[in-house]
């Protein structure tokens, strides 16, 4: 059984591997985890595009892309590093609540000055380095399942912004808020730039650093990893600070997108459950071992194009959360159903 | 391989013998126990009336519905798999009722069957996808809790709608009246009782033994010829009709509220955990689990008596349930 | 091996012991008295213990709110959603009179349709809409309570350069800034309602006086009954929302002030079972409360629950104007208030869009009255036949498809 495969997006060698088992005419980019996610997201586009056409909207236009780019980065950014976290079979419940504490933070400590915008994005993601410290710590030395641990973290950390905070916090600077939040590179936001360099870093860690095989390793089986000499401890701890790191820049973003932070910005964002759903989405399994940020990636264009359709559609909220579900778990099963038929 | 065993995978879950199993099971089960015991004694400094039977069948009354979903949250846990359904279920529950009574009492009771069947229903759904179409049990109840929630609100218009009846109402809200030293036996802590009562019956049943081999271990259980999937469906249908059990307790002790069973999934979950059940199945038993819903009813009336600011409660809840389950694993690890 | 066994729950005390002193130097009073309510020193000066002024306090916007609530408000008596309360300045509004004489397109960015009250408002700036002949097309757009979904909301309907008008009703207090200043920048006229915005472009800004004043009104109520040291319980739904801030901030002050000992202030997270227990459990401890504030009346109908289990009877309570409240109020007797967040401000918002794209001149605040439900107006605001969580201050009553729309029979 082969658990790890870090050659995920490198369809000239994989396809050579598995010649004889592919049927001729698939070549090595349907044969990638991330094949069945793209194309269910072409077919998502496609389906939007009839039915707004329909409606009398526009879909296919550079200004709608563009919104859709921009919607994809916060929840983006953080389903980055949940990824990285369910690919060695942990997650992290406390992403939410860290958001909105780093939203937080980036406003205090930038308090309107300029000079202070580049120590408040260490202080807040040294903030962050230190809660993935913490979950690492408490996953693997005092043994608590990552479940309860993150969403006791979530607790914690949502108690220290109720007792610091009644409200919006305000202190981003002006340039920060435009320069991040709002400017663009010709029709590309600032943002979705800051997303894809997220991306790539990413993407080159799992793919090509020992810390990357070793996530894989872990995700495939803890046990096995151990036994053949990995420390699987470091790789639960450092995974769990990439994946704060990237809840954190998140924060930073919306700070600068809302020029200001505020308590309820993760959570009413739904960042906890939304990203473990991106991921899903994206062909990465729950148990670990299979998957990567392509597939993440594809998962967050599928949730951001849903909400544009329902927006230019008008659903009211109740009917979106169905629609959501419903797709969610077709996608999931039909994922399965593919996974079976390779085995 | 098991699709499922989410997050729990490997941490901590090593191999042990029947035995020793036993033991730690019942070495964790001391655990709550004890725990729930101190924060009663705790409790009782801090407000003496807490002691008396009046104010103790109150916390029992309020605690019910949670100890109801713990249980429900078992059955799911132990045979592997999670069910983060039961919180929008109950919202469900709650909004359908008073839809459909009207405030007429009689028609409480068919409302109350169908309530009951919906539940199983929406069990089985979560058990069905889980098992056959092979979808994680975090991802299809994380779908259906969004289903739910929106299904009942757009059928309602957003808000609730109707009114709940009084006798809908007296099963949360009254009890047996008139009787010496306790004054009044609510049917609540009776349900939550027979409930208890029940459980432990099944779980020494064969469906128990069958559950527990599932969660421990899918393969062996598969080859000694328990039918998995069979036994993992039934959880969630346990699951979703103690949802609607603790549906009907709700709205009939808060009334009608959209708020209802929001967050109740992760507090059933802790509850679990408080008590020893081990996420990703095979471990703890559903008394210790029902226990851990007591203690963490406990901890917010101890957190409230302590006069912990409003704000900081979350930090210091976080921190027991962290350290609680810390400790367990910790002992579990020494006991080896 | 039984040391082991031992060692979680002492760990566990230890840790409880650590919280327990901490609790304790905040809270000096237990320790001494004996007495552990979590307000323990709430009895030997009310002043000490109910948190400082919040950093949304301002003693001037205060002042003024509850001035405000006895000025004689300019407009018509029988539709308070056209009334304004001392309008200031007014805008010109000729630069965005609509080019076309009607088929307007007006877009709505709504925060969330989250709670009774929003749902109850968007029902009724729905049918304002359609019962008005020049728009053509009302728009709305759910941001689902997300401030970043908000802003991208806001965006797409500038960039589309479909709107002809956009109302904004932002989901959090001063986040939204940056998009409204983007989308002002774009001469489509914006208009906010509810929650405001920290800067002044926007057209108008349409309120109802504000939360100042509805704290205040209740607490003047239990003020003016409950007698001096009586025991009041407050009620919060959650902390870190401005908007409720200032409702608090509004009645503490006037609980100081009356010598009125406040025994708890508890969040409820807006959840009936929860205010329940909260209420229960102040009754075994305090033995009876002579007044309940609420900051929302959402789960105030529970709250007097609480006190007809326990055998008591129901002391002075606050709510708002939702109907489940209101009709127990009437038939139970209850001593009431009920001071109220004017629901139809939903309505006026396409009032004020409307006369923008007339050209027609509007208030640059356009503060709305907010009338209080008391014994002696009672009467006319409980709506038998509407459902539960219908708001009194609908202001929909002589809309088309009242009240099936609604939810009323």
């Amino acid at each position: 059984m082969t658990v790890v495969d870090p050659s995920e997006s490198s369809p000239g060698t994989r396809a050579a591997a598995r010649k004889e088992r592919v049927a001729g005419w698939r070549v090595g980019v349907l044969a990638s985890p991330a094949a069945p996610v793209y194309g269910a997201l072409i077919g998502i586009i496609v389906l939007a595009w009839i039915v707004v056409t329909i409606d009398g909207g526009e879909f296919l236009t550079t200004g709608n892309i563009v919104n859709m780019l921009q919607r994809s980065v916060a929840l983006g950014i953080v389903s980055l590093g949940q990824t990285v976290v369910i690919l060695l079979g942990s997650l992290d419940l406390s992403v939410a609540a860290l958001i909105s504490l780093s939203s937080l933070v980036t406003a205090q400590q930038m308090d309107g000055q300029p000079g202070n915008v580049i120590p408040a994005i260490l202080i807040v993601l040294a903030m962050g380095a230190g809660v993935g410290l913490a979950n690492g710590l408490i996953i693997t030395k005092l043994r608590v399942n990552a479940f309860i641990a993150t969403l006791g973290m979530a607790l914690i950390l949502g108690g220290i912004i109720e007792n610091g905070w009644s409200g919006p916090q305000g202190g981003v600077t002006d340039a920060f808020s435009q320069d991040l939040g709002y400017t663009r590179f010709g029709v590309i936001p600032m943002s979705f730039i800051l997303f894809a360099v997220v991306a790539v870093v990413i993407w080159f860690i799992l793919r090509s650093t020992r810390f990357g095989y070793r996530v894989y390793a872990v995700g495939g089986s803890e046990d096995v990893s151990k036994l053949s000499g990995l420390r699987t401890h470091r790789t639960i701890i450092g995974a769990h600070i990439v994946c704060s790191l990237t809840a954190v820049i998140t924060g930073i973003f919306l700070a600068s997108r809302l020029k200001a932070g505020t308590p309820t910005v993760g959570l009413d964002g739904g960042y906890d459950l939304e990203s473990i759903a991106a991921v899903v989405l994206g062909g990465t399994a729950l148990t670990g071992g299979r998957g990567g940020v392509i597939g993440t990636i594809g998962g967050v264009f599928i949730l951001a194009v849903l909400d544009n359709v329902f927006n230019q559609l008008e659903f009211n909220s109740f009917v979106r959360d169905v629609v959501r579900g419903i797709v969610i778990i077709a996608a999931v099963a039909i994922y399965a159903r593919r996974q079976e038929k390779k085995a | 391989m098991s699709t499922e065993n989410v997050a729990a995978s490997g941490f901590g879950a090593d191999e042990q013998d029947r035995g020793r199993r036993f033991l730690s099971a019942l070495a964790s089960t001391g655990t709550i126990f004890i725990l729930l015991l101190i924060l009663w004694v705790w409790i009782t400094i801090l407000n003496p009336t807490f002691a008396e039977p009046g104010p103790f069948l109150a916390y029992l009354k309020r605690s019910a519905p949670l100890v109801i979903l713990a249980a429900g949250a078992y059955f799911v846990l132990v045979s592997g798999n999670f069910d983060l359904s039961v919180g929008s279920l109950v919202t469900v529950m709650v909004v359908v009722a008073a839809r459909l009574i009207e405030g007429e009492p009689s028609r409480t009771w068919p409302v109350i069957l169908l309530l009951l069947v919906i539940g199983a229903v929406v069990g089985f759904a979560n058990g069905f996808i889980s098992t056959i179409l092979r979808v994680p049990s975090f991802i299809t109840t994380l779908g259906m809790l969004l289903i739910l929630n929106g299904a009942v609100f757009w059928w309602t218009g957003g808000a609730p709608r109707g009114a709940l009846s009084d006798n809908f109402r007296s099963i949360g809200r009254q009890g047996i009246e008139g009787i010496p030293w306790i004054e009044q036996l609510p049917w609540s802590v009776l349900l939550m009782f027979a409930i208890g009562a029940a459980s432990v019956l099944l779980m020494r049943a064969d469906f128990g033994r069958q559950l527990i081999a599932t969660g421990d271990n899918e393969r062996a259980a598969r080859l000694s010829g328990v039918r998995v999937d069979r036994v993992r469906i039934l959880a969630f249908v346990l699951s979703g009709v103690l949802a609607a059990v603790a549906g009907i307790l709700l709205g009939g002790f808060g009334g009608v509220s959209a708020q209802v069973g929001k967050g109740l999934e992760f507090d059933a979950i802790t509850a679990c955990v408080l008590g020893g059940v081990v996420l990703g199945g095979g471990r703890g038993s559903v008394v210790a689990a029902m226990a851990g819903a007591l203690t963490l009813e406990a901890l917010f009336t101890w957190l409230n008596l302590q006069g912990i600011s409003g704000a900081l409660e979350d930090t210091v809840q976080g921190v027991i349930i962290i350290g609680a389950v810390g400790f367990a694993a910790y002992r579990l690890r020494g006991a080896r | 091996m039984i040391w082991r066994r031992l060692a979680g729950p002492a760990a566990l005390l230890a840790c409880c012991a650590t919280i327990a002193a901490c609790g304790s130097t905040d809270d000096p009073g237990s320790e001494t008295t004996g007495d552990a309510t979590p307000v323990a020193t709430a009895t030997e000066g009310p002043k000490t213990d109910l948190g400082e002024n919040s950093e949304f306090f301002v003693q001037a916007d205060y002042d003024k709110q509850l001035a405000q609530r006895s000025a004689t408000p300019e407009g018509p008596a029988d539709k308070p959603w056209e009334q304004m309360i001392e309008p200031g300045e007014m805008v010109d509004t000729t630069e965005f009179k609509a080019k076309k004489a009607d088929n307007w397109n007006v877009c709505f960015s709504n925060a969330a349709n989250d709670n009774p009250w929003r749902q109850n408002g968007g029902i009724t700036m729905k049918a304002e809409a359609d019962n008005t002949p020049e728009i053509g097309k009302f728009t709305v757009v759910d941001a689902e309570a997300k401030d970043d979904k908000q802003i991208s909301d806001i965006e797409a309907m500038v960039s589309g350069g479909k709107c002809d008008a956009i109302i904004i009703a932002p989901n959090t207090t001063a986040t939204l800034t940056p998009a409204v200043e983007k989308a002002c920048e774009s001469k489509i006229p914006v208009i906010v309602f509810d929650r405001g915005v920290t800067t002044d472009c926007p057209v108008t800004f349409i309120h109802p006086i504000g939360g100042y004043a509805f704290g205040a009104d209740a607490a003047e109520f239990l003020r003016d009954n409950v007698k001096e040291g009586g025991k009041i319980l407050a009620l919060r739904i959650l902390p870190g929302v401005d908007v409720l801030e200032t409702r608090w901030s509004g009645a503490k002050g006037i609980f100081e002030e009356a010598g009125l000992n406040v025994v708890g202030v508890e969040f409820t997270d807006g959840d009936a079972a929860k205010t329940k227990s909260i209420v229960s459990d102040y009754l075994q401890r305090e033995g009876t409360l002579d007044g309940v504030w609420m900051d929302a009346g959402a789960t105030a109908v529970a709250m007097t629950e609480a006190f007809e289990d326990a055998g008591q009877e129901i002391p002075f309570v606050t709510g708002e104007d939702q109907n489940d409240f209101l009709t127990k109020w009437k038939e139970d007797g209850l001593k009431a208030i009920a001071p109220t967040y004017s629901n139809y401000q939903w309505r006026t918002a396409i009032i004020a869009t409307t006369k923008i794209l007339k050209g027609e001149e509007v208030p640059k605040e356009w503060i709305l009255p907010q009338p209080k439900i008391t014994q002696e107006n009672l009467d006319q605001y409980v709506k038998p036949d509407m459902p539960p969580l219908y708001y009194a201050l609908c202001g929909c009553e002589d809309l088309p498809g009242f009240p099936q729309k609604w939810g009323g029979k």
